[in-house]
Order: C-alpha cells, then structure tokens, then sequence
C-alpha cells in the first residue's frame, strides 16, 4: 500500500500516479501542482509528506464577496492595501509555515505573510486591487490551509496581551542586579577610606532603584493584601506585602541615619522571585481558548432568500424570482427566509419551509444521530444540515434562540468560584497569626531587657518572616504539573484548576462525545446474508451517495470491486436505490424500502440507528449502528470507583443497559436532559456540598462545564471549537483520567511538603532575628537560598511523580 | 578616585539603554511568538540555492 506524497495517508482504491509519486485524492494532486508549478517543492523537502487534503470549495465563504462583511474581518484597509490575520487550523509543521509564508510567490496580489505558530494564525498583507478576501481565502483553501470564520472574527479588536507582568520582572530584575552590584562592597566590611566616602552614594543609588521595584513591581502584593483584608481574608500576600513594606521602611531609614545598608537587595530579590514564580505558573496555551461562547461556533452570515416584492434594496427591484444574499446573521429577523446548504450550520431558531432536513444535533443536545424533519416542523439552532439544502423561516433572531439564550445565564457572567481558597492561602492565615505573635513577644522580651534593640528585633522577625517559600511552592509545583498535564494532552485554563482537581468527590459525564466516541460507531447486520454480487452492488450504490450513514456504511464494508452502476437514485433523506446488470439493491429507512414491496419481517428495533436493505423483490435485512464506547472506559472507571459518578446525557435512555455493563454499580444515570436540566442538576449537587467536575464535549454540555468546580471539555481535534470550560482534554487520552486526579492530589501534597522545608528556613532565619543578629547580609544569603532549594524541590518531586503518567502517555500514543 | 563617579555613571546608563530596549522588544511584540522565529531561520533563502545545494550533497555521495 503506497502512501500519498502530499498529506501521507494510505492511498486505497484511488491511487493517482503523478510525476513518479503516489495521491490518494485529486485534493492533494491538485496542491502539490499549484505547489509545482510555483517551484515550492521545498515544501516536501522540509518535513515528510506535511499536506492536508484540501476540504471542497464549496459556496461556505460565499459571504466574504459581500464587502461590508468582508471589511469587518479586515484588520487593516487603506489605499488598496488590506491585512487579515486568520486562523488557519491545519498549520502543524515547519513546512506550513514555509508555504504560508512564501504565499506571494503563488499570487502576486500577497505581498507578505507572516504565521504565528502557537497561535496557529497567519497575517497576510494583500493588494486589494490584485486579490480579494473571497479569491484569498479560496486560494488557502485550495491549498489544503482553510482558514476558520466564526462570528466571534467579527468586529476584530486588535488582541491585547496582558504583558505587565513581563515589566514587572523586567523591572524588578534590572533593579535587582544593579542593588546587587552596589551593595557588595560593604558586605566585605573593610573599613576603607573610600569605601567609606562613597558609601553613601552607593547607598541612596540602591534607594533609587528600589522605588520602582516596591511601587511598581510590587504593588500587585499590596493592592491584593488590602483587598483580601477588606473582604476579611488573610492570604498570602499579607506577610508579603508586610514584609516588604517593613524591609522598605526599615531600610529607608537605615540609610537616612547613618545605621546601616539596609535590606535593598534582599527587597528586590524576593519581589523579583515572587513574579518568576507568577510567571511561571502561567502556561498558556495559545491557540487554545477556554473563554468560548456560542459565537465562536457560529458562522459569520447566511444566505437569505430576498423576494423581489419585499425588497429593500430597490436596484434590483424589476426581478421577479428569489434572489439569494450573504446576510450576517445578527441582521436577521423574524420572517426572513434563508438557505441552509449541506455541512451548514443553522443559526437561529426556525421553520422549516421546504426540503429534507436531517440534522445533526449531536454536539448541541447530545443526541446521537441525525434527526429528520419535515416541512413545517420547528427546527432548533445550532444544528448541522446533511444532504440538500433547505429553506427555513426565521422565527427568532440569534441572541433570542434557544441555545444562545443559555449564554445570557449567570454562570457566564461572572466567576461563580471566587471564594476558592487555594492551599497558600489557607495556610498563610495561620501563619500570619504566628508570625505576629512571635514578633510580639520578641518586642516585649528586648523591651524589657535592652529597648534600643526591640524595634530592630520586631522588623527582623517581619523581614525573615516574609514568606517568599511559601508563596513560591505552590507556583513551582503548579506551574510544573500544568505542564505536565499539557504535554500528556490535557490543556488546563489555570494552576488553581489542579488544586480544585483535588478536591473532587463527585464525577459527572455526559454520554455522547464523551464516553462514546463521535468517530467510531460499530455497525452489526441482521438478517438474511447478501450474496457476493448484492454485497458488490451495495457497496457502489453507497459508494454513489454522500449521505453521512452511507459513508459510515461504505468505510466499514470495504474491500469490494469498483465499478459504474447501470442507474443510481437518491431520494433524500428516504433512501438510495442503485442497479446494475438488472439487478436492484435498495438501502435507506425502513418505510422507503418496503413501499418496493410487501414483505415486512423486522419491526425495527426502537432507538437505534439502522439502515435497511432490499432487494428489487425482498427485504434482505439491516444494518444497526450502535455508539461505541471509548476504550479502556471499564478499566478507567474502575480506576475511579473511590468518586460518586453520574452520567447526564441529553440521549434518550436506550444505551442504559449496555453503559451499566462496563461502569460501575453505584453509577447514577440520569437521561434526556436539556441543557438548562444539566447546569441545574450540577448547582443541586453544590448544594449539597459537592465538589463537582463535570466532563463533557458539546454545547449543550457547556451551562454544566461553567457551573462545576472543573469542567473539562473532551475533543476528538484540539483545533475544533470547544465550549468555556476548566481545561480540554484530547479524546485519546480519556484513559488517563484517573491519574490526572491522581496527580492534582499529589501536586497538593508536594505543595504541604515545601512549606515544611521553608519553615525550617524561617525557622533559622528567626534564630537570627529574635536574637537581634540579623544583618542584611544574612537575609542576602537566606532569601535566595531557601527560594531556590524551594523550586529544585518541587520540581524534581513533581517530575518523580509524574513519571508513570509521561510512560502511560507514551503508551498511548504507541 | 573621583573617576568612579563617572564609571557609575556610565554604568547605569548602559543599565538603562539595555533595559529600555528590552521594554521596548517586549512592546514591538517580539516575544509574543517566541517559537515560529526559530523554524523561520533555518528556511532557505532561496529556494534553486535549496534544490542545488542538495543535489550538490546526492553527488558528493
């Protein structure tokens, strides 16, 4: 079996022999002439075989010829020069990047493009004149690099990424080496003649430097302390901020009396390893939102269907037959009538006026399979039309449909979780209290037996307080455990995320997407055995319809002789009926089959999937398609008996019997619930003291995801819309679920130890204070020392635990 | 000795040119994508240098 030069997978029965090298399709022929004839073979020299098949290029971008909607996409539009930045799915390799970037040597309308491949985005720059957005976007798709358009591209505000944090190290950093290099000299405590009169110069240059560091680096700590203190909390930027501002103030006047260098470098150096620490915590994925509503799933317009006598536009006023039109779908209103095509979304909630409608609705409600309607049925937004195109009536305008009134909720509106109290800062209250009694006591002690000393020993005990340890751990076990996690594919929003994980006692799945599997669905047949030339005929006849059963049908069956039917028929939505040398072969549902003849044996089976099969005089039998279950679920469930598991499907209540099978027996089950039954259902369980994580992969899923304490959402694709969750987990490795909870459990306990190991610090460092010892030159020494043995500490012991599951990782992916 | 107030000087003006420059780098964008930069580099220039350097590399085997 030859693989395809262009996208590399294995060519079957269409095996196009081009210049010396094997295509499984025209698509991927097609891309490597244009890539050919634009001497961009260099393309397959970089990586092997790095194509993707181009998608058809069909009337879906049809609205970007209208230039009102097209101008909203643009990022830029001035003197015939446009800029888009688009996201282009596909990029996965440095061959992409190359291609994409070296786009004007195809069209001479490019005059440059740039990819960002994190972000998986492209930003081309186009004379509008030469090229438009329409032959641009075709021109990528063509390519096999179809861009993704939603509604959410609207209105593009250029993005702004938070980078202050990056100042605030770069600040505290600068500051921090230059104090650092002033303040050495007078740790060497010679008394020198020019050290002595430059001292002082020395001295008021590290204040200088320290100014920015307290107030604009480390200002984040005050501003969270007096928050966190107003709404009657202690967490662990009080000590900081305490801390910082006793190690300022004490120094400041150090300095201005004549008493001493003061704590400068030890101030700069904890502030500026404590925004490392921040920093790292923060592992983001970029061409990953966590943050999406109903509009990134949305496209950007629709074809209306304009009746000259309703006509606004008064141009074309003399034409008397519908005329179609790229509308944006924000402008639609009730009444208006629009045109879905097959593969296309419907946007807003409607009528169905005329053709066959079967819809997809499993990544809305969770159904499983496509449902039929007829002309005059309600059909809902969000679902995907298969096979001919419809006419629907609009009966709501987009914000007023069923499902994206779901995002109007309060769940999405505000951070429903904002009293999680992290481990940090359950522990720095006590620690808080603590640390200000020992420092009250040591007063009252000096006081009574030296009071010259008794304020120096109070700011001691504060600045060798200062929990930079502390806050340190949780950052550096976090930040490890993110990335970890992100490496064995499951992608969390936030470090806060793991230590919620820790806290679960409750699963809660939804059924299909996430324990079934949305890309496998296993057929069994009933009925009377084909012979060799009906099983030959019915395969052509599926080979000849592109109805989504018949592919699913055709790809399982296989392996059959190709040849070209006498006649073919597709009623859609019915049925197909195909002949060859006088034989008939009729497949479709059960009523289109048997109208050809008066045989009926099976009563069909209710709540299943099934497609039945006829010859020109018998019924022959059925062919049944039953989800299949994820692998490894019974073994990964087991994993997980210790947590109360529930499944929430929007599906009705048929694949009960075979899902109690492999879950355990305390599963709860609980079917046909909308989406508002879900979100519902997970705020009853809060209630009752839960801490809930809710798994699931579709929209319907989405109210559950944001009111849980994690929500992770499953994808079969990453570069696919996911709705607002916690975290994104790929498909593949569902069978890892337990040890990621596992591991959020053990991230908690790595976090418990490295505050032991930096009390043991603190410990020593108030052996210092309490005993009046502490000179900067000490608190220079065990500042940064107790914070990095802290970060080798957690990150080697988070590396240790997290070896079983980089191995179970590998297994995976074997 | 008084030449050590010039050298501070100078010190911490170099200090601040670099510091500046890398506010200025972290405004322009620049590590905003810190990974594409690195394929980027290694493309050849021009792609016939590409295709004889190769072939150069077949006939010296």
């Amino acid at each position: 079996m030859e693989n395809c030069f262009h996208c590399g997978d294995v060519c079957n029965e269409t095996n196009i022999v081009f210049h010396n090298k094997n295509f499984c399709c025209h698509g991927c022929k097609t891309v490597y002439e244009i890539l050919k004839d634009n001497d961009l073979t260099y393309y397959y020299d970089l990586e092997h075989s790095p194509g993707t098949t181009p998608s058809r290029f069909d009337s879906k971008f049809d609205f970007l010829k209208e230039p009102h909607i097209a101008s909203k996409l643009l990022e830029f539009d001035e003197r015939g020069i446009q800029i888009i930045n688009l996201v282009i799915p596909s990029i996965h390799c440095s061959s992409c990047i190359w291609v994409l970037e070296h786009l004007s040597k195809i069209h001479n309308g490019v005059l440059n493009s740039q990819v960002n491949f994190p972000e998986k985005t492209v930003r081309i720059q186009f004379k509008a004149k030469e090229l438009s957005l329409f032959a641009l976007v075709e021109l990528l798709t063509r390519l096999g690099y179809e861009p993704y358009i939603s509604l959410a591209d609207e209105k593009k505000t250029p993005k702004r990424t938070d980078r202050s944090l990056i100042y605030k190290i770069g600040v505290a950093g600068f500051a921090f080496g230059n104090i650092m290099f002033l303040s050495f000299p007078e740790y060497f405590e010679v008394n020198e003649f020019w050290l002595d009169r430059f001292k002082f110069l020395f001295r008021w240059l590290m204040f200088a430097f320290s100014l920015p560091v307290v107030f604009y680096s480390g200002w984040s700590y005050f501003s969270s302390a007096i928050k966190g203190l107003r709404s009657k909390h202690i967490n662990i930027d009080v000590p900081i901020a305490l801390g910082i501002s006793v190690l300022f103030i004490r120094s400041t006047i150090e300095i201005a009396l004549d008493l001493g260098t003061g704590f400068f470098d030890s101030l700069s150096g904890l502030i500026f390893f404590l925004l490392l620490g921040k920093f790292f915590q923060q592992k983001t994925y970029a061409y990953l939102s966590f943050e999406r509503d109903y509009k990134s799933y949305f496209p950007i317009a629709v074809t209306k269907l304009i009746q000259s006598s309703t006509q606004f536009n008064t141009q074309n006023n003399n034409k008397k037959e519908l005329r179609e039109q790229q509308t944006e779908i924000k402008d639609l209103i009730q009444g208006d009538r629009i045109l879905i095509r097959n593969g296309e979304l419907i946007p807003v909630d409607a009528i169905l006026i005329s053709g066959n409608a079967f819809i997809d609705y499993s990544f809305v409600t969770g159904e499983a399979q496509p449902v039929s309607r007829a002309s005059g049925d309600k059909v809902y937004a969000g679902g995907r039309q298969q096979g001919e195109h419809i006419e629907l009536e609009v009966i709501k305008t987009v914000e007023q449909s069923y499902l994206t009134q779901l995002w109007s909720g309060d769940v999405f509106n505000k951070g429903n979780q904002t009293n999680f109290q992290t481990l940090t800062n359950k522990i720095s209250k006590h620690f808080t209290i603590v640390i200000l009694s020992i420092a009250m006591i040591s007063v009252m002690f000096w006081w009574w037996f030296d009071a010259s000393k008794a304020l120096n020993v109070f700011t001691a005990v504060l600045i060798v307080a200062c929990p930079c340890a502390i806050a340190l751990a949780a950052p550096f076990t976090l930040g490890n455990m993110l990335r970890f996690f992100g490496k064995a594919k499951l992608y969390l929003k936030n470090a806060e995320t793991i230590e919620k994980m820790a806290q679960l006692d409750t699963l809660v799945f939804d059924k299909t997407g996430t324990l079934t599997s949305s890309l496998e669905s296993k057929i069994s047949y009933c009925g009377v055995d084909l012979s060799i030339e009906e099983q030959d005929l019915l395969t052509n006849t599926l080979r000849s319809s592109n109805h989504p059963l018949s592919r699913t049908l055709y790809q399982w069956l296989q392996k059959h002789e190709i040849y070209t039917l006498d006649d073919f028929n597709e009623e859609i939505g019915k049925g197909i009926v195909g002949k060859k040398n006088g034989q008939h072969i009729y497949a479709g549902s059960y009523q289109y089959v048997n109208n050809n003849h008066q045989s009926s044996v099976y009563s069909p089976e209710k709540n299943t999937t099934q497609v039945h099969i006829a010859t020109a005089n018998t019924y022959k039998g059925y062919y049944n398609f039953i989800n299949t279950y994820r692998s490894g679920l019974q073994e990964t469930f087991k994993a997980l008996e210790k947590f109360k598991i529930i499944v929430l499907s929007g599906d009705n209540s048929s694949e009960q019997e075979s899902l109690s099978k492999l879950l355990p027996k305390h599963t709860q089950y609980y079917f046909d619930q909308k989406p508002e039954d879900k979100l519902s259902f997970i705020k009853a369980l809060q209630d009752e003291g839960k801490n809930v994580m809710m798994i699931g992969d579709g929209l319907n899923d989405a109210g559950a995801l944001a009111q849980s304490n994690v929500g992770i959402a499953i994808s079969e694709n990453t570069n696919v819309f996911t709705p607002a969750c916690d975290g994104i987990l790929d498909a593949k490795q569902f069978t890892l679920l337990p040890d990621f909870l596992r591991l959020s459990k053990r991230a908690n306990h790595i976090i418990s130890y490295a505050f032991l190991l930096s009390l043991f610090y603190n410990i020593i460092g108030l052996g210092f204070a309490i005993s009046g010892n502490l000179k900067p030159v000490v608190a220079a020494i065990l500042m940064p020392i107790s914070s990095i043995s802290i970060v080798v500490f957690t990150t080697l012991f988070t590396y240790w635990v997290t070896r079983k599951l980089s191995q179970n990782n590998q297994n995976n992916n074997k | 000795m008084s030449i050590i107030y010039l050298l501070l000087t100078i010190s911490v003006i170099v200090a601040i040119i670099f510091f500046a420059a890398f506010i200025f780098s972290v405004k322009k964008g620049q590590y905003d994508d810190t990974y594409t930069p690195s394929v980027r580099m290694l493309f050849e220039d021009e792609i016939k240098s590409e295709k004889s350097t190769k072939q150069q590399l077949t006939n010296n085997n």
